[in-house]
């Protein structure tokens, strides 16, 4: 995975620069379908989604269409559905129909809409295709304590409902959860998850850690990025940069195409309207390039 | 050398990871033999998960065959620390690492110096078409290509990107194909070193033929002394949850990377 060129910063006006990375094949399409607009309000969400979040708004069927069919000539190998909560999107389930005719789907829920109805109608939809179709449920700790001190009260009972009715569904969710205490991307907090996940009568216990990533709700729960979290200076080697994953995503929007799930709230973070417009590297300024860079995470499960 | 290139033929026969399963590559050349095929291709993990690593690798070097390198040969030629397989949960990098630690301890030095020399590519054309034999895929020694998570846009895409008619690939241990058209596709020849996670002890090779209507992919199933290589893990003190695997045909460990689908069809 290493077309495309790496540019390493250079100094002119004695200024440091930052890296750029490359585009080395476009495999991962995310599509913002719910937009910022969530029925929770998470104290650790980077968007800062909220029911009354219309940032982004909801994504037409027509424009996922869209973006699908250029996907397709493009040679996209998996499709991922965020939001905000996608599921509040009433045409979630034409959509996946869809994408799944041309590729693997994943979906970034925090469960509380999947019904059994619901499970039921996504099982058929996965049984449909030949391809995978993945929900990721987010719980943000193995006790209601935590998770609900992030989520509000009682949603650990009813992201868990999501979960067991999606396994009641035969399918294997991934659980999600983001490092919102030190100890759950431990040895330790992993057991606890799969214990927990265990006890409730899912035998093929799926996690997924995602570390935190310091911008909108969350600046406030913890803190901001610091001027010392930062790219600037730095020289990508071609590894590095594969290890990123926006080397390999774009991010689709109501509001455009953005270079990767993380930044679509960041100024200079929307590369173009269509995918073809975003195919170039991307200069890495953002803080949170600094979270992926050192960790090497992505949001893919 | 990073490419080799054959010549043509019509009926290949091709085996994937082989993870020091001696005892089924001794079956496989075997019935090799009786298949009539033309050629033999290995490609790659020779070593990892089963015993005595230096017994496949003296069995390879004695046929006449064709290799290429897999993640694990290019790590162990390398010196590297890991396998280089791919995984990203904890429990998975702690069981590949106990695999590599041990195949990379009880393998002669000199078959290493082979590993080294071995292409990572092989070229040749099948029926005319032609076709590019990789690990991973064609543009990544450690890259998944699942069943269920390799579309035909994206198909289309590396054929288109590598210049070629077919792809065959292994690496994941489950065996799948997909064409775009008659001649047109991807071909992964799944794993002869352990089971294809079925709950049933037998492994797999391919045999890869051309007929006039395009390919024919047949994924031939080999039934091995699966209990001596049981107790001979044992007695290397190799991890009983690789033995169990071995003796019921469901995978215990390495699951995290599978897709939702195939995660499903396992036990575990
Ligand atoms: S973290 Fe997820 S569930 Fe929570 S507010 Fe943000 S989008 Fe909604
Ligand atoms: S935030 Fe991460 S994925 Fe997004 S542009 Fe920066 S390095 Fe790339
Ligand atoms: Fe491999």
């Amino acid at each position: 995975m290493t077309t495309g060129q790496v540019v390493g910063p250079t100094t002119a006006e004695g200024e440091k620069k930052f890296p750029f990375a490359p585009l080395a094949a476009l495999d991962v399409l995310w599509l913002q379908v719910a937009g910022t607009i969530c029925n929770l309000k998470c104290s650790h969400c980077f968007i800062s989604c909220s029911p009354t979040n219309h940032s982004h708004e909801m994504m037409s069927l027509a424009h996922v269409r869209s973006l699908l069919d250029e996907a397709k000539t493009l040679g996209v190998k998996e499709y991922y559905f965020t939001g905000g909560e996608p599921f509040l999107n009433r045409d979630l389930l034409i959509m996946f129909e869809v994408a799944l005719a041309q590729g693997p789907v994943s979906v970034l829920t925090n469960g509380i809409l999947i019904t059994p109805k619901v499970a039921a109608r996504l099982r058929e939809l996965s049984d449909a295709s030949e391809h995978s179709l993945d929900i990721r449920v987010s719980l943000d700790g193995y006790d209601a304590e935590t998770h609900d001190a992030i989520r509000g009260r009682g949603m650990f009972q009813r992201a868990i409902k999501g979960v067991m009715n999606l396994n009641s569904a035969g399918l294997v969710p991934v659980i999600t959860a983001a490092e919102v205490t030190d100890d759950i991307g431990a040895e330790r907090g992993r057991a606890q998850f799969l214990e927990m996940l265990k006890s409730l009568g899912v035998n093929r216990p799926r996690l997924k850690i995602l570390p935190i990533l310091r911008m909108g709700a969350e600046v406030e729960r913890t803190r901001a990025y610091q001027e010392w979290e930062s790219l600037r200076g730095h020289t990508l080697s071609e590894t590095e940069a594969a290890r990123l994953q926006c080397n390999s995503c774009r991010m689709a929007t109501s509001k455009g195409v953005y270079v990767c799930p993380l930044l679509i709230e960041q100024d200079g973070a929307r590369m173009g309207d269509r995918l073809t417009d975003t195919l170039g590297p991307f200069e890495l300024k953002h803080s949170a390039c600094f979270t992926c860079h050192s960790t090497g995470f992505s949001c893919r499960t | 050398m990073r490419y080799a290139n054959l010549e043509s033929y019509d009926r290949v026969l091709f085996i994937g990871g082989i993870y020091s399963n001696y005892l089924a590559l001794e079956k496989a050349f075997t019935m090799a033999r009786s298949l009539k095929a033309e050629a033999v291709i290995v490609m790659g993990d020779f070593g990892g998960f089963g015993p005595f690593p230096d017994r496949t690798l003296e069995l390879l070097r004695r046929e006449k065959i064709f290799a290429i390198q897999g993640n694990y040969e290019e790590a162990l030629a390398g010196g590297a620390e890991d396998c280089g397989c791919g995984y990203t949960d904890p429990r998975d990098n702690h069981y590949a690492q106990i695999s590599y630690d041990y195949t990379r301890s009880c393998t002669s030095a000199e078959h290493v110096r082979w590993m080294g020399e071995l292409p990572r590519y092989i070229r040749l054309s099948i029926g005319g078409q032609r076709t590019l034999v990789c690990h991973g895929s064609p543009r990544q020694i450690n890259e998944f290509l699942w069943q269920t998570m390799t579309p035909r846009p994206f198909i289309e895409k590396m054929l288109r990107d590598f210049d070629t008619d077919l792809i065959i690939c292994t690496h994941t241990g489950l065996h799948w194909s997909r064409f775009i058209e008659p001649g047109r596709g991807v071909v992964n020849v799944g794993a002869l070193g352990r089971p294809a996670n079925d709950g049933k002890t037998n492994v797999w090779m391919s045999l890869l033929e051309w007929q006039d209507y395009g390919f024919r992919a047949e994924f031939i199933p080999i039934e091995y002394d699966f209990d001596r290589l049981a107790r001979e893990m044992e007695s290397e003190k190799l991890p009983p949850e690789f033995v169990a695997t071995i003796r019921t045909g469901w995978w215990t460990t390495c699951l995290e990377v599978l897709p939702a689908k195939e995660r499903a069809r396992g036990q575990f």
